[in-house]
This record gives C-alpha cells, structure tokens and sequence, in this order.
C-alpha cells in the first residue's frame, strides 16, 4: 500500500497563534439512535467513550467522540486504528439500524494554539467563541469563511478543526491570514 | 440579521449558517392529482406582508430541515419547531396571536 500522506503534509504558519495541520487522523461517521444503549455500549466497548451530550465532545483513552447532529457521531482515533475501530463499532452495533463509515481519508485536520487561539476563528466563524459560551469541550458544526468545518476547544485552550480535504488549502489560507501578526483583536 | 434557534442542536444560528427552503407546510399533490391541485402545489404560494411559516435548513451545522414562524415586515421571529408536523405547534399560534391578533396564513389562523 502507498505512504498515506495528509492533505497539506503537516504545513505550518506563525502569527500570533500557530496554525498548524496536524497530519491524518481515523475519522468514522456513525449514525444512528445516539440515545439507545446499543450506541452506548458500542461507544464503550470501540474506545471506550460515552455518548456525548448536544455540541460536545469526550475524550477517551481510544480516542474522541463529538456530537455531530441529533442522529450522527464523528469518532476520531490513530490513523492506523480506524479500520479496527470500524469493525468493533459494526459488531456491536449487530442489527440496529444504524452507518458506520471510515472517512479519515476524506477529512483534514488543523490545530490552532497559542493564548488568543479563539480570536483566529471568532473572526472567520458566525460562532459565539468567548470563553463562557465556548469552553473546553464544546464543539460546533459551523462554517470557516466559505465552507463548512467543525472544531473544538481542549483543555489547554488550543482549538482543534475538521474539514474536508478538498478545501483544506482554502482553510488554511484564512487561517493563516486570520492569524497574522497586528491582526489581534483583544475583545475574548 | 436574521437569527434562528435551530430546534435540533440548540444553536442561534444567524443566517449565513442557514439555508432558506421555501414555503413551510406544503401538501404534495403528484401523480393521479386533478391539474388544478398540482398546479397549486407546483407554482401558487403565500407571499404575505406579515405572519408567515418558512423551511430553513441548518446547512452549516446539524443539517437538519426545521420550520420558522416569522413576521416578513418587522423580521421578528415567533419561534422555530421541528419540521415533524403538519401544522405549527400550539404555542407558537398562541405567541403570534399575542402579538398579530387576527392574523391568518393559509389554512392556519
């Protein structure tokens, strides 16, 4: 099999905050019943996660769970482990009515650090990003100027962002500008 | 700016992260329909200057299709509800007739 290589290969800018994409990721779409406990159990037993409540995200040891749309989950976990993962969410999942898809290879991945992270997408999201409205562990499905994107805060205050791979460039380039030294806003 | 709280996922989306989808409670009339009710199904909708129902989409988030009630001359938003009805709630009747007393809007006042 051929080297897998992410969308923009690990490319960084710096300004004051660094933006950086942080390479693949396994990303499995589930849908189905979030409130059933054949979801739960599967969570459990895939990465040993609960089900995460309305625009949150856990973490676990296996990885993460977000919370996608009222029927959807994005389970996120090392590259090379989400194949397995695929499997152990199909099996225990059994005859519920419910999708399990693997769509690392479809997604890209950046991280924003640094002390005014949430200043870089306030600016470019229609999202109330302040520290009470948006803290760690929130997520939300949103839009990054023109395409759609979904991030997060961690627990470190660095934000972490999921797009498709085909506006990855796009994405970064706001970024970047978003970031740009004497582009500070000072308001959140 | 026009600000929606997405009945799905909770969140006041304003309109960019939206998507308008038309006329909220239309009742299909396909194959079999007398010409005159496709015909009304197909081109004649409301176009009121006041209380009116619209689907929206929450394209830019949770994706889910949800309805709004809505005043098209002032913009102020009566409330939004799930799009799993035939007819808008109870309450927000209720809340447009608080404030639009008398309105109507196709089979609904």
């Amino acid at each position: 099999m051929s080297k897998v290589v992410s969308a923009l290969n690990h490319t960084k800018a710096h300004g004051f905050v660094k933006v950086e994409e942080t390479g693949v990721h396994g990303m499995i779409t589930v849908r189905g019943d979030l409130a059933s406990k054949e979801m739960a159990a599967a969570l459990k037993a895939a990465i040993g996660a609960d089900v995460p409540d309305v625009r949150q995200i856990v973490h676990a040891d296996g990885g993460a769970v977000a919370w996608m749309s009222p029927d959807e989950l994005l389970v996120m976990t090392a590259y090379d482990q989400a194949n397995d993962t695929v499997a152990k969410l199909t099996e225990a999942l059994g005859s519920v009515h419910a999708l399990v898809a693997n769509v690392s290879d479809a997604r890209a991945v950046f991280r924003l650090s640094g002390e005014n992270a949430r200043e870089v997408l306030a600016k470019v999201a229609p999202v109330d990003l302040s520290t009470e409205a948006f803290g760690a562990g929130s997520f939300r499905r949103s839009r990054i100027a023109q395409v759609a994107a979904a991030f997060w805060c961690n627990e470190d205050n660095s934000f972490e962002l999921v797009c498709f791979r085909s506006v990855a460039q796009y994405v970064f380039d706001v970024l970047k500008v978003s970031a740009e030294e004497g582009g500070e806003v000072g308001f959140l | 700016m026009l600000i929606l709280e997405c009945p799905y996922c909770g969140v006041h989306a304003e309109e960019t992260e939206l998507h308008a989808e038309g006329e909220a409670h239309l009742k299909r009339f396909g194959p079999g329909s007398s010409d005159d009710d496709f015909e009304t199904y197909m081109f004649m909708r409301e176009n009121p200057k006041g209380v009116h129902f619209e689907r929206w989409r929450h394209s830019n988030g949770c994706g889910k299709f949800f309805h709004a009630a809505r005043c098209t001359m002032t913009l102020e938003v009566f409330g939004t509800y799930s799009a799993q009805t035939l007819e808008p709630p109870k309450d927000i009747k209720d809340k447009i007739s608080a404030k639009r007393p008398g309105w109507s809007w196709g089979n609904f006042s």
